[in-house]
């Protein structure tokens, strides 16, 4: 059971929270240009990596913002908390 | 057998309370203090059990939580039975009643007994190789099998015990209050560390209080002596709590753990009456230091599991802690020195040793001297081969073992005895470690795995972290207490620890016999019954990893988890393929450590608290109407209103009839509602929905259609523009909370530059629906100075309104096909609301219908029902509303996967309406629907997805979503049922009023 930092309101227990998937997938700012084959990138494939994942979490009983994590998968580890928005760490 | 077994009583033991109890209907006294194991040994029971697959007797074998064979059955034939109970847990009270288990018809003559004469049919696997064929059989089988086997019987009736749960946030939590534990928390209090002490026994004190008194000291008294002074001195100390019978049952991640605090079991019956019986301890700790001691090891010998063969920890507990012979004949049999630390207890209290058997060639350790001193029979180098009597143990064979430990040799030796201690060395209780995610490095020279690598902020001290000896206990824990505290001193710095400096041994994991080890029974796991045979067979069938080999054999998968026998297993598999222990590594332990109650888990969240309701302010007026209810979501809904003595079918007739011919009223306030503001709310239902809503003018309804970004409908419902930057959006009622977190999510995450505001206001307002011809007449009535004139407010609409001095909304739009409104007022006010649309409506015998009749009469219209019609796998398209799909728009949620390769398919499913041949005929939901009857293997063509006999039709009438049906109109289609084939016509969808005339009727 993680305990969370939430950016916005702190330590908060996991029951708390809503994972939402791999972080860092924008949706195409122009999909009727894509290809069924680039439009299926977007839409189906995810990475579900056993080590370090960058995901995103909604304090869905709390203040209901969404924030991103980096998480290793392997041992629940989580690394890193930062806002939606943000630029995730580069190492 | 009144015998009297006990030696000198115990502290521990109050004698002066005489307890009376029944164990298999029999009445047996023992003292407050006790527990059913140690008072039934006092009365020379050592017979409780049958194995569970050769139903062998089986006695008490150890004194605490990892107790395999001596699980009972209490309060059998009440409503608190509890099954797979551990006998060496239970403190006895007066009236206890218990019973052994997995036996028949009693435990001194089990029918199930034949199996142990059979058992060499029955090798692991048995059950899987046997039952395979003929396959029809099973039911026969399993019938003979369930009668036979099994661990106790759960309760039939409901649990009449209140249960708790608390959450508890700690700095320091310690687990385990022996010597080590409570040094631990002492200093962590001491050190202004909000500390939790938690033991799964009704003392502190764990084994130093029975260790050897001899050989242990601290400061020149006995171990014991001093430690009990310490626990005194504990209720002094701020910032610590104890909490005794409190087991912890599940260690997971970010140190947050599960607790089993037992508050009356150990109670008398009047004393139990409304009181809490377990509660469930949620703890979150920021430190967590585990002191869970280490079980010791049993030795694996042919026929190691008769009655009286127990663990010589064990034997020395009863002595010392409870004042009990286990056996007036007592023998130790053992690897190591902890044996003789029994032995000599034994002595020292005047009960008989009659020879210590050791397979280690000598040992030059003070305590083996003693006993030697003692003139107790050491037999060295020597090993059990066979051991006797069947309810009872009366004798061991023992013989010469080889140099390599693999043969005996040389003449047989008979030693009578009625209980023998066993000693196998000690295995520290790394399960709370390992649960946490902790990694586990394997001690070759000891033959244990220690804990490695810490997942979390904690650590593991005394023999759980593998220091056996009380001076390196003490020593160590003084240097990893003070860096793991991040203290300067600990209080026990100054002590002076005397204590046995080694304990050599040696491991021999499967002890040889003079018998092929085919003909022997050497246990491994006492509880399942798997033998040291059994997995070298599965190793012989091919089964290598350890994980396989466990549920080939069901080694360690019993309650207990294999707490005695699983490294015999490991050693056993890694002698056997040659593979190093450290190497093969451990199967997983996973929670509760042990065996936890349902009623714990669940606590209060029983009966109407087990999910929580959610009811319309109407719901009085719903229950006195004697309505029968719906659970859609987390609401009660009404379903139908049956009136004198209707059946479902009749009050779902007269509602929908009604609602057409007159009027009908329906409770609408469970719809969510969305009300969205700010100056982009336009442009954010323009991307949500799949329709255009730049151009909805103010006080317009629109309904909307919403998708997922996969092209599949999600979510529908009427959305109102209630101002320039003003909109109320309505969604199903069950799919409210996730259509808000899904626009939420896009709005945060996607289009964090519009100015949109989101909120949930769905509790806020209650609705009353009324439908039908007369609804005009009735909402006159209530809003007299409200034009409800065509053109003043046409279908899809929106007006503000007052009813006396409320405010309310007024929606003219329908999901009935009739003329209707949905009247919105703030929710305190909706049972008045209802009440006057009641009044105003009696005149035209207005008819309250439920969910049931609202789906019928959408059906009729053709309109889909979210999660009914669909199922995550239609398209708008695939729904026939091709309509509601803007070509116009640039994008919006789900629009580009509209045109994917598979969602353009022809032969996708598609909703079409179904009309049976004979009208009288209602056709099954979820009927399967075929065009070809003669085909093998048939092809299912689609199902039906809703289908009522409509009363206004006079007909049945279907909703189907079938492959390729959009070009099937008229044509005739099968649904095959078990006793007959109903034919049927694909007709359109909308069965009722297809130019919907009657919306401005």
């Amino acid at each position: 059971m993680f305990l969370i930092n939430c950016p916005y309101c702190g330590e908060r227990d996991q029951q708390e929270f809503k994972a939402g998937g791999e972080a860092h997938i924008e949706r195409p700012k122009q999909p009727t240009e894509l290809s069924d084959d680039e439009w299926a990138e977007y839409l189906f494939m995810r990475k579900n990596i056993k080590g370090i994942q960058f995901e995103r979490w909604n304090h869905a009983h709390g203040c209901r913002k969404w924030f991103n994590m980096v998480r290793d998968t392997s041992n629940d580890e989580i690394k890193l908390i930062y806002k939606m928005g943000e630029k995730p760490p580069s190492d | 057998m009144s015998e009297n077994l006990r030696v000198k009583f115990s502290e521990y033991i109050d004698e002066t309370i005489r307890v009376s109890f029944k164990f298999n209907g029999k009445t047996y006294h023992g003292f407050k203090g006790d527990t059913l194991a140690s008072a039934l040994l006092a009365n020379n029971v050592h017979l409780v059990g049958r194995s569970f697959k050769y139903h062998r007797p089986r006695g008490i074998m150890t004194a605490g939580s990892e107790e395999p064979n001596a699980i009972v059955q209490v309060n059998d034939n009440t409503n608190r039975t509890e099954p797979n109970v551990r006998a060496t847990e239970v403190e006895i009270y007066e009236g206890l009643e218990a019973s052994s288990q997995n036996c028949w018809p009693s435990v001194n003559f089990d029918i199930g007994g034949i199996n142990n004469l059979i058992s060499t049919f029955i090798p692991a696997g048995f059950y899987y190789k046997t039952f395979m064929w003929p396959s029809n059989f099973w039911e026969k089988y399993e019938y003979f099998i369930r009668h036979t086997a099994g661990l106790g019987k759960s309760p039939t009736k409901k649990d009449p015990d209140i249960y708790d749960h608390k959450n508890i946030h700690c700095d320091v939590l310690v687990v385990g209050a022996g010597i080590s534990g409570i040094l631990a928390a002492k200093n962590a209090a001491k050190n202004n560390f909000k500390t939790l002490l938690v033991d799964e026994k009704n003392e502190l004190g764990g084994a130093t209080i029975y260790q050897n008194r001899e050989f242990n000291k601290i400061d020149n008294e006995s171990s014991s002596d001093w430690l009990k002074k310490e626990i005194n001195e504990l209720k002094n100390i701020k910032n610590l709590e104890i909490k005794t019978r409190t087991s912890i049952a599940a260690f997971h991640g970010y140190n947050y753990l599960l607790g089993r605090e037992n508050l009356t079991d150990h109670l008398e019956k009047k004393e139990k009456h409304n009181q809490i019986r377990q509660r469930l301890l949620k703890i979150r700790a920021k430190k967590v230091i585990l002191a869970t001691g280490a079980l010791e090891r049993p030795l694996v010998f042919n026929n190691n599991d008769r009655p009286g063969i127990m663990l010589s920890s064990a034997v020395k507990k009863y002595a010392d802690f409870f004042g009990v012979k286990c056996g007036k004949q007592n023998v130790f049999f053992t690897n190591n020195d902890s044996a003789y630390e029994s032995a000599l207890c034994l002595y020292n209290k005047g009960i008989k040793v009659n020879a210590i058997i050791d397979i280690r060639d000598n040992s030059n350790s003070k305590i083996v001297k003693a006993v030697e001193k003692a003139g107790i029979k050491i037999h060295w180098s020597h090993t059990v081969v066979d051991t006797r009597g069947y309810k009872r143990l009366n004798s061991v064979s023992i013989m010469k073992l080889s140099n390599d430990g693999m043969i005996v040799t040389g003449n047989k030796i008979n030693i009578s005895c009625d209980c023998l201690g066993i000693a196998g060395g000690w295995t520290p209780a790394v399960h709370l470690f390992t649960q946490s995610g902790g990694k586990l490095k394997f001690d070759e020279e000891n033959k244990v795995f220690l804990p490695n690598k810490y997942p979390s902020d904690q650590i593991s001290v005394g023999s759980c972290r593998g220091d056996f000896k009380l001076k390196e206990i003490i020593n160590n824990l003084s240097i990893n207490l003070k860096e793991f505290l991040k203290i300067e001193q600990v209080d026990f710095d100054k002590i002076n620890v005397e204590s046995e400096k080694e304990n050599s041994k040696i491991n021999i994991w499967l002890l040889p016999s003079d018998k092929a080890i085919g003909k022997t029974k050497p246990f491994v796991d006492y509880q399942n019954d798997a033998t040291a045979k059994d997995i070298k067979l599965a190793l012989r069938e091919g089964f290598k990893s350890i994980e396989h080999v466990k549920r080939y054999t069901t080694t360690g998968m019993g309650t207990d988890q294999g707490k005695l026998g699983n490294m015999h297993a490991l050693g056993i598999i890694a002698d056997t393929t040659g593979v190093k222990m450290g190497e093969l590594g451990t199967t997983t332990f996973r929670p509760p450590y042990t065996p936890l109650t349902f009623g714990t888990i669940v606590g209060r969240n029983v009966g109407e608290f087990f999910d929580i309701f959610r009811r319309t302010p109407m719901n009085d007026w719903h229950i006195q109407s004697k309505a029968e209810f719906e659970n859609v979501g987390q609401w009660k809904r009404g379903w139908y209103y049956p009136a004198n003595g209707e059946t479902m079918h009749q009050a779902v007739q007269r509602e929908s009839k009604a609602a057409r011919e007159s009027a009908g009223i329906l409770d609408a306030s469970t719809l969510g509602k969305i009300d969205i503001q700010g100056s982009d709310a336009s442009e954010f239902l323009n991307r949500v929905y799949t329709n255009a809503w730049s151009k909805l003018a103010i006080g317009k309804c629109r309904y909307g259609l919403m998708l997922n970004e996969d092209g599949m409908v999600y979510d529908d419902g009427v959305t109102t523009r209630l101002g320039e930057n003003h909109y109320i959006m309505t969604t199903t009622t069950g799919g409210a909370a996730n259509v808000l977190g899904k626009l939420e999510d896009y709005l945060q995450t996607e289009w964090p530059e519009l100015d949109v505001y989101l909120t949930s206001v769905t509790d806020h307002y209650a609705t009353a629906s009324i439908c039908g011809p007369n609804s005009k007449k009735i909402l006159n009535k209530i809003i007299p100075n409200l034009n409800l004139s065509d053109e003043n407010f046409p279908h899809m609409s929106f007006k503000e309104a007052q009813i006396d001095k409320i405010k309310c909304r007024v929606m003219r739009i329908s999901f009935t096909g009739e003329h209707s409104y949905e009247i919105n007022v703030q929710a305190s006010y909706g049972k008045s609301l209802w009440d006057k649309c009641m009044e105003a409506g009696k005149e035209f015998n207005i008819t309250p219908y439920g969910t049931e009749t609202m789906h019928l009469l959408r059906a009729e219209k053709g309109f889909i029902i979210v999660g009914q019609d669909t199922d995550g796998t239609m398209t708008p398209i695939d729904l026939q509303m091709d309509w509601i799909v803007s070509k116009k728009k640039y994008d919006f949620i789900g629009k580009r996967s509209l045109y994917r390769s598979d969602t353009i398919r022809e032969d996708r499913k598609q909703l079409v309406g179904l009309l049976t041949d004979d009208p009288n005929i209602v056709l099954d939901e979820g009927a399967q629907i075929v065009s070809e009857l003669n085909q093998n293997p048939v092809q299912m063509l689609g199902h039906v997805t809703s289908s009522y006999f409509s009363p206004n039709l006079n007909k049945s009438i279907a909703l189907a979503v079938v492959r390729g049906g959009k070009n099937m109109m008229g044509k005739k289609l099968f649904i095959p049922m078990e006793n007959k084939t109903i034919n049927v016509t694909v007709a359109n969808p909308v069965f009722f009023d297809e130019d919907n005339a009657r919306l401005n009727a």
